[in-house]
């Protein structure tokens, strides 16, 4: 755990084909809350328990992906220093004004060697959870659809995992926490952690640059996740696989589709990571059991479908 | 107009053929039947999965589909994505694969 460095996976923007469907995903269905929209009419949503103004941005465009992907760090003196760092590794750094994001505080972006657009920043305009900081209760109501607490990690695709968990790990601070090997012991998955969670950030070797597999969402227990299976059966949502349990990490989970065909995850219950561990290693053979613990084989969706 | 208007689908390849409802796309009216002849991604326009040729003089309209699996020409010589598909008369189709180069 980083308490000098990365503190969390903080927003991610999304490209969808039509803003209106899309909001009804997210917000009827998922059960975020929209929160801004600006100018170029990007809309600016937030899960329930997060207490930033947003982390999901969606943007209407003519094809589905994720545009970035930011994380929040622990202090402006942390920002500053990780911009130093980067630049020293290699990698250029870009820096995006404050309020570039609606809310934002100045982000620095750069490009890592699988193609993503990564980001840091430090501050975020507050919003709270709706329960106050006194005697709160422990839940709004009002809430709609699966109720997701937060926007919890990505799984991104793309070619030279290695090199970006190098990066991750000897820059970032992060920890490799568990990883998938093919049969030359190459690394061709990686999970890692900047906290306590199993992952806040996850890498499958894939030979395109800058693909999307999926952006996850919390939920609380196995009911909940029946629960949003049941929502996704109500409303014809696209389901890909779930419900089930993934080896990696031991999260129970639901993937499915956005209207534009973004990948989402809704999972519970990883275990809690330290420092301490020694990273978890999956073998190709297992790769199946890996992904999809129950059924022990991948679905080809696994390895093909992406944005 | 009837309400229950449907048009008949064949997959070239496979030589499925299968009956897809008025104001239904074709994706979704062929894995209803549980038919495999068009591999199913996403079904929002979005992966290219279920990409195919529409072949002849097949009337059809598309919705929405990503750019980066099927460009304005390709629109215009008969590729469209099954899941955004909505034939207005009987289609022979093929399937024609996802373009893996995806422009960022």
């Amino acid at each position: 755990m980083s308490y000098n460095g990365v503190m969390r996976p903080g927003h991610t923007c999304l490209r969808v084909l039509e803003m209106e469907p899309s909001l009804t995903h997210y917000v009827e269905r998922l059960g975020m809350i929209k929160t801004s929209e600006d100018e170029q009419g990007r809309v600016y949503l937030k899960a329930w328990d997060e207490h930033d103004c947003f982390s999901l941005v969606l943007r209407e465009a003519d094809e589905p992906g994720m545009e970035f992907l930011g994380f929040k760090v622990h202090s402006m003196a942390d920002l500053d220093r990780f911009e130093v760092a980067i630049r020293e590794y290699g990698i250029d750094v870009e820096r995006m004004p404050a309020e570039e994001l609606k809310g934002c505080g100045h982000r620095i972006r750069f490009l890592i060697p699988s193609g993503h657009s990564i980001e840091l920043y430090a501050e975020k305009q507050h919003a709270g959870n709706g329960l106050g900081y006194l005697n709160p209760d422990p839940w709004p109501e009002g809430l709609k659809g699966m109720q997701v607490n937060r926007f919890d990690h990505c799984l991104l695709y793309g070619p030279s995992i290695v090199d970006v968990v190098d990066f991750f790990v000897n820059v970032l601070g992060f920890a490799l926490t568990e990883r998938v090997l093919d049969p030359e012991a190459n690394m061709t998955g990686a999970f890692l952690s900047c906290s306590n969670k199993a992952h806040d950030i996850a890498f499958i070797q894939y030979p395109e640059a800058n693909k999307f597999h999926h952006a996850s969402f919390l939920l609380n227990s196995w009911e909940e996740i029946l629960h949003a299976a049941d929502i996704m059966g109500m409303h014809n949502i696209s389901i890909d696989i779930g419900p089930t349990r993934h080896g990696i990490t031991r999260g129970r989970t639901i993937y499915f589709f956005d209207p534009s065909g973004n990948r989402n995850e809704v999972f519970c219950g990883d275990y809690t990571w330290y420092p301490d561990r020694d990273p978890i290693t999956w073998t190709a053979e297992e790769l199946g059991k890996a992904i999809f613990y129950h059924d022990r084989k991948l679905n080809e969706n696994f390895l093909t479908v992406v944005t | 107009m009837t309400q229950n208007k449907s048009f008949e689908i064949t997959i070239l390849d496979s030589g499925d053929s299968f009956l897809c409802k008025e104001g239904q796309n074709v994706l979704l009216a062929m894995e209803r039947l549980g038919l495999r002849g068009i591999p199913v991604g996403c079904r929002g326009g979005g992966c290219g999965i279920c990409r195919v040729q529409v072949l002849g003089n097949g009337q059809y309209r598309t919705k929405k589909m990503s750019r980066a699996q099927v460009s304005e020409e390709d629109e215009s010589n008969g590729i469209a994505l099954a899941c955004k598909l909505i034939p207005e008369g009987d289609l022979q189709i093929l399937p024609v694969g996802f373009l893996g180069n995806h422009s960022t």
